[in-house]
């Protein structure tokens, strides 16, 4: 993180900031979505909607009170992780595919009441205006790569003390075989929630800075299908058992979209993606992470 | 007499139209050996179920060391003192053996567990850092076991434990429950080999289309004529 920091005060061209923000942003995402997705078992398709969550309730208390970038963020994990855990307590109980149908028609849901809400823009969107100085940071996309890096770093600090705990045991366990891990004394539902209320907010925190980001926030960028994509995918192509997977992900893919953006074309990006997903889950199912484990033996 | 250790009232359950248990009630004394046999579809797994809490009666109750536990979810009544195997076995596959008996020591024993002693004991000793994936069958029943008894469970419910193995397998398998049993766990035996269970157990009964028709000890079981007519169809 100092070496993050020094590069904010070092590092002429900004935007090599622009760039690294998106792939931390995706370190947090993919790190969220594999506590819920990769530890318990449970596809989460509805990624954007959390992240968007994030953001917009980032615009809305910018738009009420003008608050620090800290309190904005806070905000955003907080809304992002009761709508985790409201949505887990609803679509919990199913299994499988249902869970993954249920959570993409939770963010359908959220994005139509977005587009429908006056107050944030609908579909025209919103102006969120980051201030023009802030002290410590030359401009404001350093300070806000800065916060996303220490998000980063934290977040997956956090799914790497989840893994070697109890709970993380419980969770894969779950994963495994849940009327199983249930009789053998594992609270499964409660464990779920949490994993679905954490796994909300992290992606929440992600995507409340997205507003400053932008400066002009609408539910298209919000509900991005890259986003959603990216989540499932990155931990996939990582390795979703262990906490590395995520990142390793999102360091590969992410840093490859952001060159494929400048060097071939943006709408090529999830083509990518999409191409690489197929040739792991075919091909090395423990992603990357498995791979090097089955050389390693 | 005693209080009896578990208790099932009038134990009743439908799927849909399908009614897989009526009116079953039975009881067992701390420390006793029972054996519920019944033919296909008798209703055995879904009393397995019911008891352990991974099903919910329409109608009955259900008492365990005096409490009612009717209402509690399965990973409580695991925590109480029930645990079970699967029939068909359900380890969990990306855990080495170890892994898989910390879960219940660390999630359902009151006490502490030796998972170590636990495996030797059942003979997979040298298997403890192996996946169940590379497990022979009598192997993964022995794990089953294994992980129900690391929840250091007052009650063990045996759901074929024994079903697709050998004669010498289920003498080695036999030998171990009653083991256990010699150190105060209750054994609750599902099963459809009457040559094991009319050995192991104290006493029997016997389930039939959902219904129990017969309790007893396992000679007079032999001998009813109802219960010949349910497996034999005369």
């Amino acid at each position: 993180m100092a070496a993050g920091y020094a590069a904010t005060r070092y590092v002429a061209n900004d935007y090599y900031f622009y760039a690294a923000y998106i792939v931390l942003q995706y370190v947090v995402i993919a790190t969220a979505w594999n506590i819920l997705g990769g530890y318990a078992g449970y596809v989460n398709f509805g990624s954007a909607g959390f992240y968007a969550v994030g953001a917009y309730t980032a615009a809305i208390l910018y738009q009420l009170f003008r608050p620090p970038l800290v309190a904005m963020i806070v905000g955003g994990g907080i809304a992002a992780g009761i709508i985790g855990l409201a949505a887990g307590y609803l679509t919990l109980r199913v299994k499988g595919v249902y869970f993954a149908i249920a959570t993409l028609a939770l963010a359908v849901v959220l994005e139509t009441i977005v587009n429908n809400w006056d107050y944030v823009g609908g579909t025209r969107g919103i102006y969120v205006l980051h201030p023009h100085q802030v002290a410590g940071f030359a401009n404001y996309a350093r300070l806000l790569f800065f916060a996303m890096l220490v998000l980063a770093v934290a977040s997956v600090v956090l799914a790497r003390s989840i893994e070697r705990s109890r709970l993380g045991r419980g969770l894969a366990a779950i994963r495994d075989d849940e009327q199983a891990a249930e009789s053998a004394g594992v609270p499964t539902l409660r464990l779920k929630l949490f994993a679905a209320t954490l796994s909300g907010a992290l992606m929440g925190l992600a995507g409340a800075p997205f507003p400053y980001y932008v400066s002009h926030l609408e539910p298209g960028s919000a509900f991005s299908l890259a986003i959603a994509v990216n989540a499932i995918a990155m931990p996939m192509i990582g390795g979703a058992t262990s906490w590395v997977g995520p990142v390793i992900g999102a360091v590969l893919l992410g840093g490859a979209q952001q060159i494929a953006t400048v060097t071939i074309s943006s709408i090529l990006n999830l083509l990518i993606v999409g191409l690489l997903l197929i040739g792991f889950v075919i091909f090395a199912p423990e992603g990357i992470v498995g791979l090097i484990r089955r050389l390693w033996r | 007499m005693t209080e009896p250790l578990l208790c099932v009232e009038n134990l009743t359950k439908r799927f849909g139209g399908f009614v897989a248990l009526t009116d079953v009630s039975l009881a067992i004394a701390e420390g006793e050996r029972l054996g519920v046999i019944g033919p296909n579809g008798a209703g055995k797994s879904t009393l397995v179920n019911c008891i352990s809490g991974l099903l919910r009666p329409e109608a009955g109750r259900v008492y365990f060391a005096g409490g009612d536990i009717t209402a509690l979810p399965a990973y409580r009544r695991a925590r109480l003192g029930i645990a079970r195997s699967f029939q068909i076995p359900r380890p969990f596959r990306s855990m080495t053996l170890e892994q898989n008996l910390a879960i219940p020591r660390d999630y359902a024993a009151r006490e502490p567990t030796d998972a170590d002693a636990l495996l030797a004991q059942l003979g997979l000793g040298p298997k403890r850092g192996a996946l169940p994936g590379t497990l022979t069958q009598i192997e993964l029943r022995k794990l089953e076991l294994a992980r129900a008894l690391a929840a250091r469970p007052r009650l063990v419910i045996a759901d074929e434990v024994m079903a697709g193995l050998s004669h010498a397998e289920i003498d080695e398998m036999l030998t171990v429950l009653l083991a256990l049993n010699k150190s105060g766990i209750t054994i609750l035996m599902i099963e459809h080999i009457m040559r094991a269970v009319m050995r192991f157990s104290q006493r029997v009964v016997v389930l039939d289309a959902g219904r129990k028709i017969a309790d007893g000890a396992p000679a007079d079981i032999l001998a009813d004529k109802e219960v010949e007519r349910a497996y034999l169809g005369a």
